[in-house]
């Protein structure tokens, strides 16, 4: 009860801006010393989307940026064509993308809730289909 | 990432096989960020273990800037320091001064005209080795940073305490150093100088916040205690006494160190009706 009139008068405590903005912060600092989890999650990343488009490998760009409240992971990953042979509508080998899912995960160790957006941008827009788009 | 532990070799831990006589064990007190009382955590650690009866010997790795003495309130006693053991101008039982108060606990001080980074590594190693031969605890007072001073006050060392204030800069210098130590440290966690009145109002990272960031074991909790200061003043550490709440805190976790299965103390906030009144109509910033 107290809380709730505590809410309905006061604006949010300077704790909660320390705490969020430590989360945050701390996310950002395990991805910077953790290069070679980056590496890997840029390759699987990479592989699973080659299996339906032909990507330009030399050229991807991921990066992770600090928005209002969330870390966003950016990849920028060319394609250079669409026409793939057989795009399996199953993947065939899931361990690639528990790898990615657990490169991911254990970047932000110590975050909790709200989790990070994965958001992807790519060149052309047309893979917009990939079943690797998560949001 | 480069891990400290990868780089200690097994010599410290070769003497344990199963006839030689019990090491006692060497914990490094660290934090990254300087000011948040690792000295004076260590300085009361170290006096609360000797009033249980262990031998403890405090280590002042904080080379250039030696302050453990005058915390101890034993400055006027120290004659030889750490380089001079390291270098072997003096033996280690001429250069540890003996406490005033307590006949348990022994101080390495410092050098205080030399610099970090002359100090060798596997010498301190060595030094730590034989002290644990002798004492049941090393306590090593760690300097701020992360640099040579850091990575030689931890080299001997097998276990760490990492202490933390509840503030956003304290918390992210222990996230990088807590990824340096690695697991082999076991790093468990005194949160120093919590205000339970700004925490209740929201104006201070609580006890809770911190450990949903820093996921440590937690030792115990310290309170931001003016007696502190004035113990500091006199040279005399607020663990000598055994009444009061912060002393009972560090007897606490002295005991928990020890091995003693006890909760972590906590810090109460023991605001009074206006507090209440006025925590309730906003004043959170």
């Amino acid at each position: 009860m107290i809380e709730w009139m505590k809410r309905l008068f006061g604006s949010t405590p300077s704790s909660s801006t320390a705490k969020e903005r430590l989360r945050l912060v701390l996310m950002t600092d395990h991805l910077a010393l953790a290069p070679e989890i980056i590496d890997n999650m840029k390759r699987d990343l990479v592989d699973v989307i080659s299996r339906y488009v032909e990507v330009d490998r030399e050229k991807v760009e991921v990066n992770f940026e600090r928005e209002d409240k969330a870390l966003a992971m950016l990849a920028n990953i060319p394609i250079v064509s669409v026409n793939r042979p057989s795009p399996p509508p199953e993947p065939p080998a899931p361990p690639v993308e528990e790898v990615v899912a657990t490169a991911v995960a254990s970047a932000p160790a110590n975050s909790g809730p709200p989790p990070q957006r994965k958001r992807r941008r790519k060149k052309p827009a047309t893979a917009s289909q990939s079943p690797a788009t998560a949001t | 990432m480069h891990v400290l532990h990868e780089t200690q070799d097994d010599a410290v831990h070769a003497g344990a096989s199963s006839n030689a006589p019990k090491l006692g064990r060497a914990i490094v007190v660290t934090s990254g960020k300087g000011g948040v009382g690792k000295t004076t955590t260590t300085a009361n650690l170290g006096t609360a273990l000797a009033a249980r009866g262990a031998r403890v010997a405090l280590v002042d790795a904080d080379v250039g800037l030696r302050n453990l003495d005058i915390v101890l309130g034993l400055e006027s006693r120290v004659k030889y320091h750490l380089l001079d053991v390291l270098e072997e101008k003096t033996t280690l039982e001429e250069a540890l001064v003996a406490d005033k108060h307590s006949n348990c606990l022994w101080l390495l001080a410092a050098a205080q005209t030399r610099e970090k980074d002359e100090v060798d590594t596997e010498k301190m190693k060595q030094l730590i080795a034989s002290l644990r031969e002798r004492f049941d605890y090393v306590l090593i007072d760690c300097p701020a940073g992360i640099e040579m001073g850091f990575r030689n006050a931890v080299a001997g060392a097998e276990e760490a305490i990492v202490v933390c204030t509840p503030e956003v800069s304290a918390v992210r210098d222990v996230d990088r150093v807590v990824g340096l130590l690695g697991n082999r440290f076991r790093p468990q966690l005194i949160i120093n100088r919590l205000r339970p009145q700004l925490v209740k109002k929201g104006k201070m990272l609580s006890v809770e916040d911190v450990n949903a960031i820093l996921h440590l074991p937690l030792l115990g909790v310290i309170a931001d205690e003016p007696e502190i200061i004035v113990t500091t003043n006199k040279g005399e550490p607020l663990a000598l006494r055994h009444e009061g709440e912060t002393a009972s805190a560090y007897h606490t976790i002295a005991a928990k160190i020890a091995g003693e299965d006890l909760p972590a103390p906590t810090v109460e906030s023991k605001e009074g009706f206006f507090d209440k009144l006025g925590s309730f109509f906003g004043g959170r910033r």
